[in-house]
């Protein structure tokens, strides 16, 4: 039983970090915002050298061969830079997927995304907008055009511009297209294999979210801390009134309380353990939950400045509000912890936390 | 990261299990703030000692097993699976004893240790005075130094268990015209001295389970001295360090009051549905027992490997006080009409144990430091903001 991260997990998450503090300043998200494509090939292939698309690829096929323990720590830096780029989407889902599909379709399309050449953008079952589909030499779609359908794997190579009808969303750095016109494609896989791939793919992109939601909140936390510590009002910093101090406690409070949870579910995931599922909704319930607080008491702490787009407060205000409605959402995730926890059939309480604690 | 029990972990939860199963009293003791009842959770603490349960992450030499943290959390799990009685000592156990352990004398360890962990010696706390509450460093109970004894004069309030127990600890002024942190000192006092006068405070469900100490020319030796003399603040924080960090407050206590909520709800569904907001709570309350849980196993990992206790005594002082309300809250609103109902109403439930943790749960957030105290601690020292 042990609860920390080694050594090099956590050397990795440095090294992400400083790259991205040194190659993604606010500045940069914002210039990316008015550019056509709102991302960077540079960035992209930058990234890829890091390492960071193949820790879940097997060995074999040319990746890291190491698990979602040690990816969860990139998800949550990734959140807390605000990177714009799908890599949690991309490391987590499409890499992994092209891999266990396997055969030409890996051999083709592997190799490039792990070297950053090109980006692979994924239509789940649960989806009704593609992110970065435009973008993408490829897309991994979920049954035809449906889009509900998770017993069919297709590839569509270089989706058509007249298929890619953009819808804004609230945050800028967000690259969303309608889910409905992405159709035919390649069938690259089908059946049991399928649904099981699209489960597990389902749960690392919640892992995936609920790790980013940590990572935002703890800079919205940062931000407002800094902020609180300088503006003064009548003559004294505000971060020194208890109404403005608690606010923020209590975030720093829900925070402590969130991480266990998703490095929980990381674990449960790589482990494969028969709770996997639950966890990963605890994951993304308490995530969440702390993500919101910290944006509802970092605008507050803010006062008008941070109501203002001028402030880079916003970039993770606006992330936090768009993931807290993605991969099924609230609903779908208390549904699922619901029917887990309210069975008959489940041992709870002391000593059943862990899987095979009982 | 690996969040699976080793082999021997798993034996050890064996083991105390298969103990406990044969121990556990089969019908519940009266409460410990009853005098029948302090005697009778005083045998079960020899019970405990005799089968070397009492203090499992004790050294071997004070008469316990050595355990790990990772160990104590699985023994805390099948003490509270088994429905074991609350601890009459925990004031001694887990509080007072670790401190002994950092910072007294190897006599004062081999005097004061080993009867605590026989159940012979137990504790009541003595920080709180009329007009030192949240304010601890406002203390004015003085303690004076003649040779090698002190002479005690003041009073002490809301001493936990003090009613019936043997020895206090805490803090006194010993020296002179001192203020705020300086000058206080941390004493272990018999409560049977000539000249201490205890009188029990009714709490909440009418029983002493505080009371009043009074001063009056009390002697004590200066041997009962717990550190260095006016060095008693930072003893103190060390033992609140222990308080609110992680041993008062195991996370089974919350596990299985959240099962016990699970099933008490699934029970009454059908009614209780009526009501949508209950079924969330109910999840809510199962979702931040079981992240209370992952967070001290968190931090048992982190303090293995050499880490100290930090902000997480009061994060999770803040956290385990606010869920145990939020649990029993949604009980009481599943019970409906029957929720007031007392142990001895026909038609109570559990035999009034809702009703019981729900008053008592309204004492978390003020016991151990306030919350609002706590949130000040994280927001100086955890957020670094500016000082109120």
């Amino acid at each position: 039983m042990d609860f920390q991260f080694s050594e090099e997990q956590r050397m990795f998450e440095r090294s992400l970090r400083e790259f991205l503090a040194a190659e993604l300043p606010t500045e940069r998200i914002r210039g990316l915002w008015d550019s056509e494509r709102g991302r960077s090939d540079a960035l992209w292939r930058s990234l890829a050298e890091l390492g960071v698309l193949s820790v879940l690829v097997p060995e074999s096929d040319g990746g890291l061969g190491l698990d979602e323990r040690d990816f969860v720590l990139l998800a949550e830096t990734c959140g807390y830079a605000a990177l714009p780029e799908p890599l949690v989407d991309s490391a987590l889902l499409s890499a992994p997927l092209l891999a266990a599909v396997g055969g030409e379709v890996a051999q083709r399309w592997l190799p490039a995304l792990l070297a950053g050449e090109v980006r692979v953008a994924v239509a789940t079952p649960l989806d009704l907008l593609v992110a970065d589909a435009d973008g993408a030499a490829a897309v991994l779609l979920a049954g035809g055009s449906a889009g509900d359908d998770d017993g069919e794997l297709r590839l569509l190579v270089a989706p058509p511009a007249d298929a890619l009808h953009r819808q804004d969303s609230v945050d800028p750095s967000r690259r969303l297209f309608s889910r409905t016109p992405l159709g035919g494609g390649d069938l690259i896989a089908e059946g049991d294999t399928v649904r099981q791939l699209w489960a597990r793919a389902l749960n690392r992109g919640a892992l995936g979210a609920a790790a980013q939601q940590l990572g935002a909140a703890a800079r919205v936390l940062e931000y407002s801390v800094a902020y609180a510590s300088e503006r003064k009002q009548f003559g004294r910093a505000i971060g020194s009134f208890q109404a403005v101090r608690n606010q923020l406690a209590d975030v720093a409070v829900a925070l402590e309380f969130a991480r266990p949870v998703v490095y929980r579910a990381a674990d449960s995931l790589a482990r494969g353990v028969a709770t996997a599922a639950r966890d990963v909704s605890h994951a993304w319930l308490a995530a969440g939950e702390a993500a919101r607080m910290a944006a509802r008491h970092g605008i507050q702490s803010h006062g008008a400045i941070g109501y203002t787009w001028e402030l880079d407060l916003q970039i993770w205000l606006k992330r936090i509000w768009a993931t807290d409605a993605l991969w099924g959402g609230r609903a779908w995730h208390s549904e699922r912890l619901e029917t887990a926890v309210f069975s008959p059939d489940v041992a709870l309480g002391a000593g059943h936390t862990f899987d095979e604690g009982t | 990261m690996n969040l699976s029990y080793s082999d021997c972990q798993h034996t050890f939860r064996a083991e105390a299990r298969d103990w406990l199963a044969s121990a556990v009293p089969a019908t519940p003791l009266p409460s410990f703030d009853t005098k029948e009842g302090f005697a009778a959770h005083r045998e079960w603490e020899r019970c405990l000692h005799e089968g070397r349960w009492g203090t499992v992450t004790w050294p071997e030499s004070y008469g316990g097993r050595g355990a790990d943290l990772i160990e104590w959390l699985i023994f805390e799990e099948e003490y509270y699976r088994a429905g074991a009685p609350g601890r009459v000592n925990q004031n001694g156990i887990f509080l007072l004893g670790p401190t002994l352990m950092e910072h007294g004398t190897q006599a004062q360890r081999q005097r004061f240790l080993p009867p605590m962990a026989a159940g012979d010696t137990i504790w009541a706390q003595g920080w709180s005075e009329p007009n030192a509450g949240s304010d601890m460093a406002a203390i004015r109970c003085t303690a004076e130094r003649h040779g090698d004894r002190y002479i005690i004069n003041g009073q002490k309030t809301w001493s936990t268990r003090a009613t019936f127990a043997d020895w206090l600890f805490g803090l006194f002024r010993t020296e002179a015209g001192s203020e705020r942190h300086r000058g206080l000192s941390f004493l272990l006092v018999p409560l049977d001295t000539p000249g201490i006068t205890v009188r029990p405070v009714r709490q909440l469900n009418g029983l002493p389970g505080f009371a009043e100490v009074f001063f009056d020319d009390a002697e004590c030796s200066a041997d009962n001295l717990l550190g260095e003399e006016g060095g008693g603040w930072s003893v103190a924080m060390a033992t609140a360090g222990f308080e609110r960090g992680l041993m008062l407050r195991s996370p089974a206590r919350y596990q299985e009051a959240a099962r016990r909520l699970v099933s008490l709800y699934l029970a009454q569904r059908p009614a209780v549905d009526r009501d949508p907001s209950v079924r969330g709570a109910v999840l809510a309350a199962w979702m931040r027992a079981e992240a209370y849980t992952l967070a001290t196993y968190a931090t048992a990992s982190r303090l293995l490997s050499g880490g100290h206790i930090g902000s997480e005594s009061s994060t999770n002082k803040i956290f385990w006080s606010e869920l145990d309300l939020e649990l029993h809250s949604t009980a009481m609103s599943i019970l409906g009409e029957r929720a007031e109902l007392q142990s001895t109403a026909v038609d109570c439930e559990a035999g009034g144990a809702w009703l019981e943790g729900f008053l008592f749960a309204q004492a978390g957030p003020i016991y151990a430091g306030t919350n609002e105290i706590q949130r000040n601690i994280i927001a100086d020292r955890m957020l670094g903001l500016p000082r109120s």
